[in-house]
């Protein structure tokens, strides 16, 4: 009987989550339609930003540069090679993949939190020379007004698609997640010395892990490209790839949702601290502490808490 | 099987194994002993790839091993559990056990099928033979220390060892804990046709079910031999028995 309840109220919760995102374009004003598409875009980044960083154990901390390279590669796939744009989505992600390859390489001899550090200095070699590259990626101007197909030039259009293809992206990386590559990543995440006495090689998987990832972000670069039209450094800056890793955080960076929640939350509180202050960093740095002191888990790792407590009562009351 | 000559590894010019000698026939249980600090647990990390010697060679099989990197040396069919528990905490008992089960079977570069599809019979078939089957569904930190124990020697067994290094397997047991961990461990030798290298701190288990001793004392070995030529040696009595409470007689 419990367990009939229970599913009945997660069909309705699942049936909610496909058709409230399908019918928003219809009924909610141009604004929250874009709002929404980039919460989902940011949702994807953080999630594949969490595939190495909750999953992997691997402290990426400077996930913007895939975002931002998978961006500048779509864009300036359309706008300087006469390719199509269909193909220029593809090609931008793989991109941003074979960037992750070449830090991968460079960073994964190293482990943990100095894993984390080079990759900033790498990154941000990355940031600088798009930054200052004036004739080829515009500089700080970066690209403007950049061509997309005639269907999703539309905001509507945009947002289906990045609906579409972030529910893509979420799907194949939750699959990977439960493959046994997922398993055995996870397993790296909680013991790399075990692992490697398992018979696993641990760098070469964590390679693929940010291989993975870096396409992601590329993918979600690319809907930005899509939603926005625009591309500018500061998508490779290190202070967003930081905003990125909050989400994480602050969603539940041991949960598989925990990031796009962070996500979601994060993208609202910018847009409305953003009319009242200037100071969006201070505000961010509040809820990073805040978080760090109250919810190490995240959100969505204290309801999981809450909730495994609660069954564990019901068992010893049995 | 095992040969381990003139092992030394030194850090910051404090020499924690210094030209460690050991050999280890096949079928047999070989123990070291060794006041603390002697060094123990860097050999075996010298052997399994997780440090790398100085000098020495390590040979088994007749093929020379030194220096391979722990995953290599897996390869090799050696496997070992470690003195302090190193499971998977966040992950369940199956988990931790089908991971080893999946590694050994090459499959761990597979993105597509779903791991709860994959090597589930034989998880169960190991989890059964240590006696954790009934708690498979829990994470491994829930489960008690002794319990924890016996999942590092399951993930080890799953990658199918001919040989097994085990470090201290009844540190921080209870006494009933430990004695059912010595009768599996000798069950599962039995069932396997395991060789087994292990350390530990209580000479009871030591006299009991060693074939050989080898003594360490500040890196290097004392002696390797038989468990009453080992009581009788001056040698180990002055610089080692003679140190502690244990009585060996």
């Amino acid at each position: 009987m419990a367990m009939g309840t229970l599913s009945r109220r997660n069909r309705i919760w699942w049936i909610a989550a496909i058709v409230i995102p399908c019918l928003a374009p219809i009924a909610l004003p141009r604004f929250y339609v874009y709002l929404f598409s980039i919460i989902l875009l940011f949702g994807l980044l953080a999630t594949s930003n969490d595939f190495p960083l909750g999953f992997g154990g691997i402290y990426q901390f400077h996930h913007a540069v895939f975002y931002g390279v998978g961006a500048y590669g779509t864009a300036l796939t359309i706008m300087k090679s006469g390719l199509s744009p269909w193909l220029a989505f593809i090609i931008g992600p793989l991109i941003a993949a074979f960037l992750s390859l070449v830090m991968g390489i460079i960073c994964i001899r190293l482990s943990k939190l100095y894993f984390g550090m080079l990759q900033i200095s790498v990154g941000s070699l990355v940031w600088v020379v798009v930054y200052r590259w004036y004739s080829f990626t515009g500089g700080d101007n970066g690209i403007y007004d950049i061509t997309v197909p005639d269907i999703l030039s539309s905001y509507q259009g945009a947002y289906y698609f990045t609906l579409i293809i972030t529910g893509i992206s979420l799907y194949l990386m939750y699959r990977i997640l439960k493959s046994p590559y997922g398993s055995v990543l996870q397993g790296i995440r909680d013991n790399p010395v075990r692992s490697a006495m398992m018979g696993i090689n641990v760098k070469r998987h964590q390679l693929l892990a940010l291989i993975i990832a870096g396409f992601f972000a590329g993918v979600a670069g690319t809907l930005f490209v899509v939603v926005d039209n625009t591309v500018f450094p500061d998508m490779l800056f290190w202070t967003f790839s930081l905003e990125a890793t909050i989400m994480c955080l602050l969603g539940g960076w041991l949960t598989f949702l925990g990031p796009l929640l962070g996500a979601a939350i994060i993208v609202v509180i910018r847009t409305f601290a953003s009319t009242y202050t200037v100071y969006w960093g201070l505000v961010l740095s509040i809820i990073f502490v805040l978080v760090i002191f109250f919810l190490p888990n995240g959100i969505l790792g204290w309801i999981q808490e809450l909730y495994q407590r609660r069954t564990k009562l019901a068992e010893v009351k049995e | 099987m095992l040969y381990v000559q003139s092992l030394t590894k030194s850090f910051d010019g404090f020499k924690a194994v210094n030209n460690a000698n050991l050999d280890v026939q096949q079928g047999e249980i070989v123990a070291v002993i060794g006041p603390n600090g002697a060094g123990k647990t860097t050999l075996f990390n010298l052997i399994t790839g997780i440090l790398k010697p100085d000098s020495g060679h390590v040979l088994f099989k007749g093929e020379d091993i030194t220096g391979l990197s722990s995953h290599e040396v897996c390869r090799k069919h050696i496997s070992r559990s470690f003195q302090i528990v190193n499971v998977f905490n966040r992950l369940t008992v199956f988990e931790n056990t089908q991971i080893s089960i999946l590694s050994r079977e090459r499959r761990t570069w597979n993105l597509v099928t779903p791991s709860s599809k994959l090597a589930v019979d034989e998880t169960n078939e190991l989890l059964k033979n240590v006696g954790l089957f009934e708690k498979k569904d829990r994470t491994s930190s829930t489960l008690s220390h002794g319990d924890r124990k016996v999942l590092d020697i399951a993930m080890a067994l799953g990658v199918n060892p001919q040989f097994l290094i085990l470090d201290e397997p009844t540190a921080g047991m209870s006494p009933e804990e430990t004695t059912r961990c010595i009768d599996l461990i000798l069950g599962l030798r039995e069932k396997f046709g395991l060789t087994i290298l292990f350390c530990e701190h209580d000479m009871e288990i030591v006299f009991r079910i060693a074939s050989r001793i080898m003594v360490m004392v500040r890196g290097a070995t004392i002696i390797q031999d038989t468990c009453n030529e080992v009581r009788r040696n001056q040698v180990v009595q002055d610089a080692y028995l003679g140190e502690s409470d244990v009585c060996l007689m």
